[in-house]
């Protein structure tokens, strides 16, 4: 790759000081409110949660809603529960609520290393679950943990709510299957008993969007793989699972050369594109080796190590 | 026009505010609050950072009407009753060079030393990383904060970098 291949970034002066156009304001105050709300207005209009990607995007008139709906006073959408073998988290929870929560390092510990990753205090303080999944950037941080831990999400409209599991949430590049009537209200995410998992990312500096991401599930009985879940972010248009890379996996010696090879198979399942922050060759060495080091930290969990 | 309520630095602030103006401009050009610096205006740089009910946002991506029934904090707010440590320490230890990002770290250390008992180097560097000093003065603010907070520890890893 020669530098001149790399596209350039478009820089226009943008004036980031203020939003610069008018829009109508609701705040509802119950989910029910906002759901009325989405229904009259559909397509124009844009939920706005922590607005840490949105405001962004409005600032730079990359998005320009006639209708903002500030979801963030509706109180009974910031939890974080446990439920029988599952733990489900409401969309509006902060990155921060995840970060200081134990439930979530004890049986979702990738999500849990991926939200201490992500921006800065100030933005965990403002930035939810929700707005970052139905962001849908390749970089989603929460996501590859989530699609390890075969999380299903809950859209609810005044139609009444679907379940999906994350993985046919995801179309592209903010890109999602979320219809305009419809709001992201909960997660639901399978507890680690069996296994354990881990997030690794790499970007250029503290606080900044990822290169790449690999999250990893595992279970290993007698020193072999039993069962392992891969996902991985900023290497495709969206965030996604290695199935191919998983299913040979199964079966293996874990500290064996043979997982060093099936490893090699995660070149045939990304797409990964050179852009300002890496080029896309480094995005396929480097994903490999953040699956691994996330397997080691998965594994050293799993025996019972402090590991985060 | 939104009539907004809140609190401002322990004082009452009524206002009418459009729905797209900005917490940080609100604060700078309507209550003369210049301690709150536009920086990035993307999230980026945290100059712009105000603690809102004790915690740490940042005003440049706020929308005021939002801080309806909140309790605002600016650097303006903090010295009511003499310096507090934390700004005497930046003082002693000239954890200030040219001063534009000052106002967002003392905010930040300010929060760091109310939420953790004797924050480690590490503690430092994770609270202060969302504020950017162009001047990359940071060994003295990591200095400052770590001397505020009455903890020696890890000071020999600041002085070597
Ligand atoms: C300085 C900085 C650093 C960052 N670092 C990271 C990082 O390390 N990793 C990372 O992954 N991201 C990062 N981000 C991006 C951003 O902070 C996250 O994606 C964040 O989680 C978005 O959540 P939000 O609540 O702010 O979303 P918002 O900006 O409020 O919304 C984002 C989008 O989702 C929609 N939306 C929000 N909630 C819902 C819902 N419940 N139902 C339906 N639609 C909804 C909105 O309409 C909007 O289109 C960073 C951003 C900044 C500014």
């Amino acid at each position: 790759m020669v530098v001149s291949e790399i596209p350039a970034i478009n820089i226009t002066a943008r004036n980031t000081r203020i939003i610069p156009f008018e829009y109508e304001y609701y705040e509802p105050r119950s989910l029910k409110e906002a759901l009325e709300l989405l229904d009259r207005y559909g397509d124009q209009a844009r939920i706005l949660a922590g607005g840490t990607d949105l405001l962004v995007k409005m600032k730079a008139r990359l998005v320009e809603p006639r209708v903002v709906i500030n979801v963030k006073k509706i109180d009974n959408l910031r939890y974080i529960v446990e439920d029988g073998e599952q733990v489900r988290i409401g969309a509006l929870t902060r990155l921060r609520d995840i970060e200081n929560s134990e439930l979530v390092k004890k049986y979702i510990p990738a999500l849990h290393d991926a939200v201490k990753s992500m921006g800065s205090i100030q933005i965990r303080n403002m930035a939810t679950i929700g707005g970052n999944l139905c962001n849908a950037s390749p970089a989603a941080d929460t996501a590859p943990p989530l699609l390890v831990h075969n999380a299903k999400i809950v859209l609810s409209s005044v139609g009444g709510d679907r379940v999906l599991p994350l993985t046919e949430f995801f179309k592209g590049p903010g890109l999602t299957v979320l219809k305009p009537s419809e709001l992201l209200r909960e997660i639901i995410v399978e507890k680690t008993n069996a296994g354990s998992s881990a997030f690794k990312k790499v970007s250029r500096v503290a606080v900044d969007l990822a290169i790449a991401s690999a999250a990893i599930y595992v279970e290993v009985e007698d020193g072999f793989i039993r069962n392992a879940r891969i996902a991985l972010g900023s290497v495709a248009p969206k965030p996604l699972r290695a199935v191919k890379t998983e299913s040979l996996l199964r079966g293996l010696r874990i500290d064996s050369r043979e997982v060093l090879n099936a490893l090699k198979t995660i070149d045939e399942e990304i797409s990964p594109i050179t852009d300002v922050r890496s080029t896309a060759e480094y995005r396929r060495y480097v994903s490999k080796v953040l699956v691994l080091d996330a397997l080691e930290v998965a594994y050293t969990r799993l025996k019972g190590g402090v590991h985060g | 026009m939104v009539r907004v309520s809140f609190r401002v630095n322990g004082e009452p602030v009524e206002l009418d505010v459009k729905p797209n103006e900005l917490l940080l401009n609100t604060l700078r050009e309507k209550l003369g609050l210049t301690s709150v610096k536009y920086g990035c205006g993307i999230g980026e740089c945290g100059n712009c950072t105000v603690l809102v009910n004790g915690e740490p946002v940042l005003a440049c991506l706020t929308l005021t009407v939002d801080v309806d029934g909140c309790e605002v904090l600016t650097v303006e707010g903090l010295s009511k009753g003499g310096l507090t440590r934390v700004q005497k320490a930046f003082i002693e230890e000239g954890a200030v060079q040219c001063g534009y990002c000052t106002p967002a770290f003392i905010l930040m250390a300010e929060f760091l030393v109310r939420s953790k008992q004797e924050p480690s180097i590490d503690d430092v560097r994770e609270y202060l990383k969302g504020v950017l000093c162009r001047c990359t003065g940071y060994v003295n603010i990591f200095k400052a904060v770590l001397k505020a907070s009455e903890s020696g520890r890890g000071r020999e890893k600041v002085d070597k970098g």
